[in-house]
C-alpha cells in the first residue's frame, strides 16, 4: 500500500481537533494513522483510557466515525457483539450483504495487556473479524503513570518507585505480541507511529484479513516516560533502532522482521532520553542497564532466528 | 394453533428465544441456567434460528457483547445466574445507562459464599438498582410468556431499557410443566421487527456512545433514565394486556389471588406464590379470609398499585427470598412498608426471610406465616418486624 | 414551597439530554478550543515548506491547516504547542517553535 500523504491530508483528519489529550501525545497520532489506512467504513470501540476519556467528552466527540466506549476490560467483547450484529443484520437483509466494515478496537496497554486481556483472548479465539490496536505507552497513564504488564524492567512509575529498597519495576514486561500470536489469529504485527508507512500498510492488511488481527504500537508518553514533549516520535524511532521495539508481522505462523537496523543502537541511547530510567545511570546501578540490554539482545536474537534472518 | 408441551423453565426460555429468533445471543453457561444455552446452541446447530450465537468466555463478555450488538442495531438476548450476574454487575449499569434494550433471563441462584447452586433472590436483588426492569416469574408458562413480552417492553420507544426476567433456580428452571406455546408466526408478529434508536452501523449518521460526562450533566442523564423506568410501569401492563388478548393469559405489574375481601395477605415473588395459592385455598375453605399478592414487577416498583391492593387489610406478611445484610428485613419488605407509610396506610406488616440457598418452603411453613399474620391482625401490632422462616435455632 | 432553580444557562435540562447520552455530531470537538494550553507556538514558513505533510501526519491535534494539498498554516485555536511538527520537519526552518508572540 503506497501512502500518499498529500492526498490523505486533502481528505482531512479522521480525528478532529479539540480532544483533550496532553500536547505531544502519541495516542491520537496512532489512531489517526490507523483510520487513514483502513480505507473503509470503520467502527471504533475503545476501552477506558487516556484516548477514550479525552476524545469523547459529552457533548463532544473527536471521532468522525461511529464510536463506542463501554467499560475498561471489555472492548474486544463489545466489538464481538458489533461484529455479530453486522453479520446478523447482513443476513437478515437489513444491511447490504457486501457491506464491509472495519471494526477496530483501540486500547492502551491496560485495556490490552492486563485488565482487557481476557476479553481480547476470548475474541481472538472465537475468530471475530476485528482489529485490536494497542497503543502501548508502557503504564497506566490515564490514572497517572502506574506500572502495567507492559512496563519495562526497572522503569520508574508511581507504583514502582525508585527508592532505597526498590529500583523501579522489578519484573520484566510481558511479550503480548507473542502471546497474541499464540492464538494464531489471521494477522499480528508490531509497529511504530514514526514509521507510518509500515504501520499503515499493516493496518490495511489487518482490516482486510479474514479473521481477527492485532497490532501492537509503541506510543511514547512524555509525561510518564519523562522526556521533552516534542520528542514523542523521536523516542518511538529510537525504541525501534535499539531493537527494544522490533517492527514485525506474524501471518500463518510465519514471523517476518520488517526492519533490521544495519547497526543496532545501544539501548542506553533510548533509556538515557527518559527520566523513568535515570537511575540506571547512577553509580551502583550499572547492572540494571546491563540486565535490560541483555534481555533486549536475547529477545532480538530469538526474533532473528524465528524470522530466519541471516546473520 | 397453540400447542401444549412439557417443558422445564430453562427449556421454555430457550423455546421462546428460538421463536423470537434474535439477531445476537451471547451467553456463558452456569448452573442452573446451562440448559438454556445448550438448547439454544442446538437450535443454532440445527439451523432453526438466524441468530449469531457468540459463545463468550465469561458472563462479563456476554453482556458486553450484547451491549455491542444492541448498540449496533441488533436485537440481543442473554441469560445467566448468580455468580454470572454478579460478574455482569458493572455492565448492567452501562447497558441501562446507554439505554440499550435487551433481554436477560436470570435463573435465580444464591450468591457465594457459601457456595451453593440453589435458589434464592440474592443475585437479582444485588442488581435491583442497576437500571434494569425486573420481572419475577411464578411458573414455566410465565417464563415462556415473559421472555416474549420482555422484548416488547425493552424496545418500547418510551422505555429503551434492558429487561431482566427472573425464574427460581431448579424450582422452575428444572421442573417440567405443561406449557402452551404460541405459533412461531404469532410470536414473530407479537415481537415485531427491531427498530433501533442507537445504531453504530449507520454510517450516514455516525454517533459516539459512551462519552465521559462531567458533573454538570450526570444528574440530568440519570434522571432521564429514571423517567424511562417510570414509563415502563405503564408499558408492562400494556404489553401484558395485549399478550392476553392473543393468548388468554393476561399479565401486569401484580398478580392478586383471592384478594378482594381478604383480611390477611401474604406478599411474595417467584415460585413460592404457587405454594401460597394452595395454602390460601386451604385457609379459605376453613373460613379464613386469606389472600395473596404476587409481585411480578419489582423494578419499576409498583408502589401505588401495591398500596391500593393492601389498603384496608387487617395485616400483611411480606416474604423475601433474600436478606439485606445490615438492613432491616428483605428488600421487598422494606419497599412495601415504605410505600404504605408514604401513602398514609397504616397496618401491621411482618417481614419474612425464607428459602435461602434453595431451602424448601412447604405449605406447613406458609401456614405458620398466616397464623402469625392473623395474630398481628387480632392485636393490631407487629411483635417482630423481621422474621426468619424455618431457620434452625431462631426463636 | 421551595422552587427548584432552573438549570444554569446553556446547560441542557434532563429532557434535552439525547437518549443514552449519544453524541450525534461526529468530530464536533472542533468546537472545543485547546489553543490556550499552548506556551510555545509553531511558526510556519510557506517559502521553505514543501508540503510534505509530515507535520500534518504527526500533529496530535490535527492542527496543521491544509488547503489544496498545501500546508497553509496552523490552527491556533487548537494547537497545543507540543513542537512535534518542528521537530519532525525535514526542512530546516520551515517550521520552528517560538515563545511569546501574537498567538
Amino acid at each position: 500500500m503506497a501512502v500518499n500523504l498529500k492526498k490523505l491530508a486533502g481528505q482531512g483528519s479522521p480525528l478532529a481537533p479539540g480532544h483533550r489529550l496532553c500536547s505531544g501525545c502519541a495516542a491520537p497520532t496512532v489512531a489517526k494513522q490507523a483510520l487513514l489506512a483502513a480505507g473503509k467504513p470503520a467502527v471504533v470501540v475503545q476501552p477506558t483510557g487516556c484516548l477514550e476519556i479525552s476524545s469523547v467528552v459529552f457533548p463532544y466527540s473527536a471521532w468522525r466515525t461511529p464510536y463506542y466506549h463501554n467499560a475498561f476490560e471489555n472492548a474486544a467483547a463489545v466489538a464481538s457483539g458489533i461484529e455479530a450484529a453486522l453479520k446478523a443484520r447482513r443476513r437478515r437483509g437489513d444491511l447490504p450483504a457486501d457491506l464491509d466494515v472495519a471494526i477496530i478496537t483501540i486500547g492502551g496497554d491496560g485495556g490490552t495487556y492486563d485488565i482487557g486481556f481476557q476479553a481480547l483472548s476470548g475474541a481472538l479465539e472465537r475468530g471475530h473479524r476485528i482489529l485490536h490496536i494497542c497503543y502501548d505507552n508502557g503504564a497506566y497513564m490515564n490514572t497517572g503513570i502506574q506500572r502495567s504488564g507492559a512496563t519495562p524492567f526497572g522503569a520508574w512509575t508511581t507504583t514502582s518507585h525508585v527508592g532505597q529498597a526498590l529500583k523501579g519495576k522489578p519484573e520484566r514486561r510481558k511479550d503480548l505480541t507473542a502471546i497474541v500470536a499464540g492464538h494464531n489469529p489471521a494477522y499480528v504485527a508490531q509497529a511504530s507511529p514514526h514509521n507510518f508507512r509500515d504501520f499503515m500498510r499493516k493496518v490495511k492488511k489487518a482490516v482486510d484479513a479474514d479473521g481477527p488481527s492485532f497490532i501492537n504500537v509503541i506510543a511514547p508518553c512524555w509525561r510518564g516516560w519523562r522526556f521533552p514533549e516534542e520528542e514523542t516520535i523521536e523516542v518511538a524511532r529510537l525504541a525501534v533502532d535499539t531493537c527494544y521495539w522490533p517492527l514485525l508481522e506474524v501471518q500463518d505462523g510465519k514471523w517476518t522482521l520488517n526492519y533490521v537496523p544495519r547497526k543496532k543502537k545501544p539501548l542506553a541511547d533510548w533509556l538515557r532520553k527518559q527520566g523513568r530510567f535515570s537511575h540506571f545511570f547512577e553509580p551502583g546501578n550499572e547492572w540494571m542497564l546491563e540486565h535490560l540490554q541483555a534481555e533486549v539482545d536475547r529477545q532480538w536474537e530469538e526474533l532473528l532466528t524465528r524470522a530466519g534472518v541471516e546473520r | 394453533m397453540p400447542r401444549i408441551v412439557g417443558l422445564t423453565g430453562d427449556g421454555a426460555a430457550a423455546e421462546a428465544m428460538r421463536q423470537i429468533d434474535p439477531d445476537v445471543v451471547a451467553a456463558y453457561p452456569i448452573t442452573p441456567q446451562t440448559e438454556i444455552v445448550e438448547r439454544f446452541a442446538e437450535f443454532v446447530a440445527e439451523g432453526l434460528v438466524n441468530t449469531e450465537f457468540v459463545a463468550v468466555e465469561s458472563e462479563h463478555s456476554a453482556l458486553s457483547a450484547c451491549c455491542g450488538a444492541a448498540a449496533a442495531g441488533a436485537r440481543a438476548i442473554t441469560c445467566t445466574s448468580s455468580q454470572g450476574l454478579a460478574l455482569m454487575h458493572e455492565i448492567l449499569y452501562i447497558a441501562a445507562g446507554n439505554r440499550l434494550p435487551m433481554v436477560l433471563t436470570n435463573v435465580n441462584r444464591t450468591l457465594s459464599a457459601p457456595l451453593n447452586i440453589h435458589c434464592d433472590h440474592s443475585d437479582s436483588m444485588g442488581s435491583r438498582d442497576s437500571g434494569w426492569i425486573q420481572l419475577y416469574c411464578e411458573n414455566v408458562q410465565e417464563v415462556y410468556d415473559t421472555v416474549i413480552q420482555a422484548v416488547r417492553i425493552a424496545e418500547h420507544p418510551e422505555v429503551n431499557l434492558p429487561v431482566m426476567l427472573n425464574l427460581d433456580g431448579f424450582v422452575i428452571s428444572h421442573s417440567m410443566q405443561p406449557v402452551e406455546l404460541m405459533d412461531d408466526a404469532a410470536v414473530k408478529e407479537f415481537v415485531g421487527p427491531f427498530r433501533p434508536v442507537v445504531d453504530l452501523l449507520d454510517f450516514q449518521n455516525p454517533i459516539a456512545l459512551g462519552a465521559l460526562v462531567a458533573p454538570e450533566f450526570q444528574f440530568e442523564h440519570k434522571y432521564a433514565q429514571w423517567r424511562a423506568m417510570d414509563s415502563a410501569r405503564g408499558v408492562i401492563g400494556e404489553v401484558g394486556r395485549e399478550f392476553g388478548e392473543g393468548t388468554g393469559r393476561h399479565y401486569g405489574l401484580l398478580d392478586p389471588y383471592r384478594l378482594d375481601d381478604a383480611a390477611v395477605v401474604v406478599v411474595v415473588m417467584g415460585s413460592a406464590a404457587g405454594t401460597s395459592r394452595a395454602v390460601v385455598d386451604e385457609l379459605r375453605s376453613s373460613g379464613v379470609r386469606a389472600g395473596l399478592l404476587r409481585v411480578r414487577a419489582f423494578r419499576p416498583f409498583p408502589a401505588d398499585e401495591i398500596t391500593a391492593a393492601l389498603e384496608g387489610r387487617e395485616a400483611v406478611a411480606v416474604l423475601d427470598r433474600a436478606g439485606t445484610q445490615g438492613g432491616e428485613g428483605g428488600p421487598l419488605f422494606t419497599e412495601v412498608r415504605a410505600a404504605l407509610y408514604t401513602r398514609g396506610v397504616s397496618l401491621p406488616v411482618l417481614g419474612y426471610i425464607y428459602g435461602l440457598g434453595g431451602r424448601d418452603v412447604p405449605p406447613a411453613s406458609l401456614r405458620r406465616v398466616f397464623e402469625h399474620v392473623r395474630r398481628a391482625a387480632a392485636t393490631g401490632k407487629v411483635d417482630r418486624a423481621v422474621n426468619y422462616l424455618d431457620l434452625r435455632g431462631w426463636k | 414551597m421551595t422552587r427548584i432553580a432552573p438549570p444554569p444557562r446553556g446547560l441542557p435540562a434532563w429532557q434535552e439530554i439525547p437518549l443514552g447520552g449519544i453524541v450525534a455530531g461526529p468530530g464536533n470537538s472542533h468546537e472545543y478550543l485547546t489553543g490556550s494550553w499552548r506556551t510555545r507556538r509553531p511558526i510556519h514558513d510557506p517559502g521553505k515548506c514543501t508540503s510534505c505533510m509530515i507535520c500534518w501526519l504527526f500533529c496530535p491535534d490535527s492542527a496543521i491547516l491544509v488547503e489544496e494539498e498545501r500546508v497553509v498554516g496552523i490552527d491556533t485555536g487548537h494547537c497545543k504547542g507540543c513542537g512535534i511538527c518542528a521537530r519532525e520537519c525535514p526542512i530546516e526552518g520551515a517550521m520552528v517553535m517560538a515563545e511569546g508572540g501574537s498567538y
